[in-house]
C-alpha cells in the first residue's frame, strides 16, 4: 500500500484511536509448548479494519503460533482474542464464518483441480454446490488461474499453489485473511502476483494480517507493522514510525572482522548500547541521531586509537535497522552478506540454515523455531 | 464471467457469514463434500486404483489354484469348492489389509496441512473423520464387489440364497467400516504416513493368517487354535460363510444365527469403541 504510486488510502482507514473497533483484538495471550517453549508471552494487538497488518518477526518469533491462535486452530492458555466482532475462544465456528487462512505450507489438494479445490473450500464455508462453482469461477479469474484451473494442482508450481491457496479462502468472502509467510519460497515474480492480489483484497475492504520474515514486504505491504521476538510484541507502528525510532539515520561502518570488538566499544560510547551487527557481523550499525555530528564523533573515536574502517555510511534507516535493533544482536551462522544480496532483504541471513528445514519438513510446526539457541 | 463482479478488485465486499453454526443438514453436506474429495484421491491416483484392484484378484486367483487343489480333501463337510470356502475369508483378508488406507490417508492429510485448512472453516468437524471412513466404505465396497465378480467368473457360487449371500457381503462391509475407524485412532495417534502404514500391519497380519480366513484352523496346534477359533477375524469369517454357504460349513455346536450375532457384537463393539478413541485422538492430534 505505502508504494509511492499509490495515493495512499490508509490513513483515510485508519480511524483516530477510540472512534472505531478494532477488527481483530488480541489481549494478554500467551501460549506455551511443553514445559518451557513460551512461543507467545502476553501478547496484545489491535488491527484497525480494512488494512494490511505486518508481522515481522525471525524465525521462532512466534507468528505463526500468533496466526494459529487467530484462525481458531491453537486455543492460548489465557488472554482474549476477538475477530471480526466474534470472541473467537466462546465461538469458534463464528469466527471461522469470518476469516479466510493461508497457512505457512500451501494447504492445497494435489490430486484435485484447481477449480474443485476452490469449490470443495466453498462448500465448507456453507455455499450451494452452484454458488461455489459461481464464486470459485470468479475467484479463478481474479487470481488468474482460470486457464490452469481445470489442470490438477499436482503439476501447479509452487508460486500457483501459494496463489491458490490463498484465493481459495476467497470464495468464503472473509473479513478478515490470515497469510502466514505467504511469499516464502516462491520467485520474485511470483511475490510481485502475490503482493498485487493482497493489495487488491485490500481495496475490497478485506483486512489483511500477514507475517513475513521479509522486510521489504512488510514495508511495501503494510499500513502498520508489529514486530515480534521471543514471543513478544517489541515494537509496533507504521514503517515510517518504526525507522523514526532510530532517530534521523543510520551511521553503518564496515571493519576488518578483528576490529569488531574495538570498533563496538567507540560506538556504543556515541550511541549507547544499540549497536547491531548485520550480516557477517563486520558491518555494524548504529543509530545517528545527530547525523553527520555522530559521524564526525564516530570518524574522531577511530582516529584517537588509530582503527581505519574499511567503509563508512549515514543513511536513512531501512527496516532493516529496525529489525536489528528490536531483535537483538544474534551471532551470524553463515555466508552472510551473499544471502542477503540474494533474497534482497537482510533478514534471510539471521534465519540461516533453519529456512531450508523449515520447507522441507513441513510436517513439524516445531522446526520453524530452530534459532541458534539465544 | 459472471454476472456478479462484487468479488473483483475495486468494489467493496459485502461481509456477511454464509453459515455461523453447523446444523444437522449442514454436517451431512460437510460430510459428503469430504467424502468426495477422499474419493476422487482413489480415483486419481493410479497406484491406489491398480493396487486397489489387482492386488485383491491376484490374492483370489493365487490362493484358489495354487492352495486350491492340496486343501480340497480337508475341507469341512457341506462345502462344493474351496473356491466357495476362500472367498468369504478373502473378504474379510481384503478389507482388512485395506484398511490401512484409512491411517494413511488421515496422516497424509495432517501432515499437509490440509485438517488445519478444514479446522478453519466454519465446518463440521465430524465431517473431517466420517467423510474419511465413508469414503472407505465406499472404496471397499468397490473392491469387494470386484473380487466377488471375479469369483463367480472363478467358479463361486452361494450355497444358500440371494439374501444370504447379500447379508454376508453386508458384514465384510460392516467389518472394512468398523476397522476404518481403528485404523483412524492408529493413523491420528502416530501421525506420520510411513508409521502409520506399518503401525497397521502390525495388528492385521497375525489376526488375518491366524485364522479362518485362508484354511480351517482344524489343522492348527492347539494353543493356535484356541486363539484363531475365538478371534474376531474368525468370527466375522464364520459368519459370512454361515450366511453364503449354510450351516453345515460351521463347526459343530455353531448355529449361522449365533456365528452372525458374534459378528455384530464384535463389530458393534469395535466401531463403537474406536469412532470414540478416533474422535479423542483427533481431537490431540490438532492441537
Ligand atoms: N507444536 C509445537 N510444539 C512445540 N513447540 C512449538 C510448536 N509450535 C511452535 N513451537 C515453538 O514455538 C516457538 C514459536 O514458533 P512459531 O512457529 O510460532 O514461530 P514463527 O515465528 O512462525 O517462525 P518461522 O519464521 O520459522 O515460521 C518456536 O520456538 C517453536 O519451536
Ligand atoms: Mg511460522
Amino acid at each position: 500500500m505505502p508504494s509511492p504510486d499509490t495515493p495512499a488510502p490508509a490513513p483515510e482507514r485508519v480511524e483516530p484511536p477510540g472512534t472505531e473497533r478494532p477488527i481483530v483484538r488480541v489481549r494478554g495471550v500467551s501460549k506455551t509448548f511443553g514445559k518451557d517453549v513460551r512461543a507467545l508471552d502476553d501478547v496484545s494487538l489491535d488491527v484497525a479494519p480494512g488494512i494490511v497488518y505486518g508481522l515481522l518477526g525471525p524465525n521462532g518469533a512466534g507468528k505463526t503460533t500468533l496466526i494459529r491462535v487467530l484462525a481458531t486452530l491453537l486455543r492460548p492458555e489465557g488472554g482474549d482474542v476477538e475477530v471480526a466482532g466474534v470472541d473467537v475462544l466462546a465461538d469458534p465456528t463464528g469466527a471461522r464464518a469470518r476469516i479466510g487462512l493461508a497457512g505457512q505450507f500451501a494447504a492445497v489438494d494435489e490430486y484435485l483441480t484447481g477449480r474443485e479445490n476452490v469449490v470443495m473450500v466453498g462448500r465448507l464455508y456453507g455455499l450451494s454446490g452452484r454458488e461455489a462453482r459461481r464464486r470459485a469461477d470468479d475467484v479463478l479469474e481474479r487470481i488468474k488461474l482460470t486457464d490452469a484451473a481445470t489442470r490438477r494442482v499436482g503439476t501447479y508450481s509452487g508460486g500457483m499453489r501459494r496463489r491458490l491457496d490463498l484465493a481459495a479462502s476467497l470464495v468464503g468472502r472473509p473479513q478478515v485473511m490470515f497469510l502466514d509467510e505467504p511469499t516464502t519460497g516462491i520467485d520474485p515474480r511470483s511475490r510481485l502476483d502475490l503482493w498485487e492480489l493482497v493489495e487488491d483484497l485490500v481495496e475490497t475492504g478485506t483486512t489483511v494480517l500477514l507475517t513475513t520474515q521479509y522486510l521489504e514486504e512488510a514495508d511495501r505491504l503494510a499500513d502498520r507493522i508489529g514486530v515480534i521476538d521471543d514471543g513478544r510484541i517489541v515494537s509496533e507502528g507504521t514503517a515510517d514510525e518504526l525507522k523514526d525510532t532510530l532517530g534521523g539515520a543510520v551511521l553503518e561502518v564496515t571493519v576488518a572482522p578483528d576490529d569488531v570488538a574495538r570498533s563496538r566499544e567507540i560506538l556504543g560510547g556515541i550511541a549507547g548500547d544499540e549497536v547491531a551487527s548485520a550480516a557477517a557481523g563486520t558491518r555494524l550499525r548504529v543509530p545517528a541521531r545527530d547525523g553527520v555530528v555522530t559521524l564526525m564523533a564516530a570518524t574522531r573515536g577511530f582516529d584517537a586509537i588509530g582503527l581505519q574502517p574499511l567503509d563508512v555510511a549515514l543513511h536513512k534507516p531501512t527496516l532493516d535497522d529496525v529489525f536489528l535493533a528490536l531483535t537483538g544482536d544474534r551471532p551470524e551462522p553463515v555466508e552472510g552478506e551473499a544471502a542477503e544480496a540474494a533474497t534482497g532483504v537482510g533478514l534471510d541471513a539471521t534465519s540461516g540454515p533453519s529456512t531450508g528445514m523449515a520447507t522441507t519438513s513441513p510436517t513439524t510446526p516445531a522446526s520453524s523455531g530452530d534459532r541458534p539457541a539465544a | 464471467m459472471s454476472a456478479d463482479t462484487s468479488t473483483l478488485a475495486g468494489a467493496p465486499t459485502v461481509f456477511v457469514p454464509i453459515r455461523e453454526h453447523t446444523t444437522l443438514r449442514g454436517t451431512l453436506t460437510d460430510t459428503w463434500v469430504i467424502t468426495q474429495r477422499n474419493l476422487l484421491r482413489n480415483l486419481r491416483l493410479p497406484q491406489l486404483l491398480v493396487f486397489a484392484t489387482i492386488q485383491p484378484v491376484m490374492f483370489l486367483l493365487l490362493f484358489n489354484y495354487v492352495f486350491g487343489g492340496a486343501i480340497s480333501g480337508s475341507l469341512p463337510p457341506g462345502i462344493d469348492s474351496y473356491t466357495n470356502f476362500l472367498l468369504p475369508g478373502l473378504l474379510v483378508q481384503i478389507a482388512a489389509f485395506g484398511a490401512s488406507q484409512t491411517a494413511l490417508g488421515l496422516t497424509e492429510d495432517l501432515s499437509k496441512g490440509v485438517i488445519d485448512r478444514f479446522r478453519a472453516l466454519p465446518m463440521s468437524r465430524a465431517a473431517v473423520l466420517t467423510g474419511r471412513t465413508l469414503a472407505d466404505l465406499i472404496r471397499n465396497a468397490a473392491v469387494l464387489s470386484l473380487m466377488l465378480t471375479v469369483g463367480f467368473l472363478i467358479g463361486f457360487r452361494w450355497q444358500t440364497s440371494l439374501l444370504g449371500f447379500l447379508g454376508g457381503f453386508a458384514i465384510a462391509l460392516l467389518f472394512a467400516f468398523a476397522l476404518s475407524w481403528v485404523m483412524a485412532t492408529i493413523g491420528l495417534y502416530v501421525r506420520n504416513p510411513e508409521a502409520a502404514q506399518s503401525a497397521s500391519f502390525l495388528p492385521i497380519f497375525p489376526l488375518v493368517f491366524a485364522s479362518s480366513v485362508f484354511l480351517p484352523t482344524q489343522t492348527m496346534p492347539d494353543w493356535l487354535r484356541v486363539f484363531a477359533d475365538n478371534q474376531p477375524i474368525t468370527v466375522i469369517a464364520n459368519a459370512i460363510r454361515g450366511l453364503m454357504l449354510g450351516p453345515e460349513v460351521l463347526l459343530p455346536g455353531q448355529t449361522v444365527g449365533g456365528e452372525v450375532l458374534a459378528a455384530l457384537l464384535w463389530l458393534g463393539g469395535i466401531t463403537a469403541i474406536f469412532s470414540v478413541l478416533a474422535v479423542r485422538t483427533y481431537r490431540r492430534a490438532v492441537s
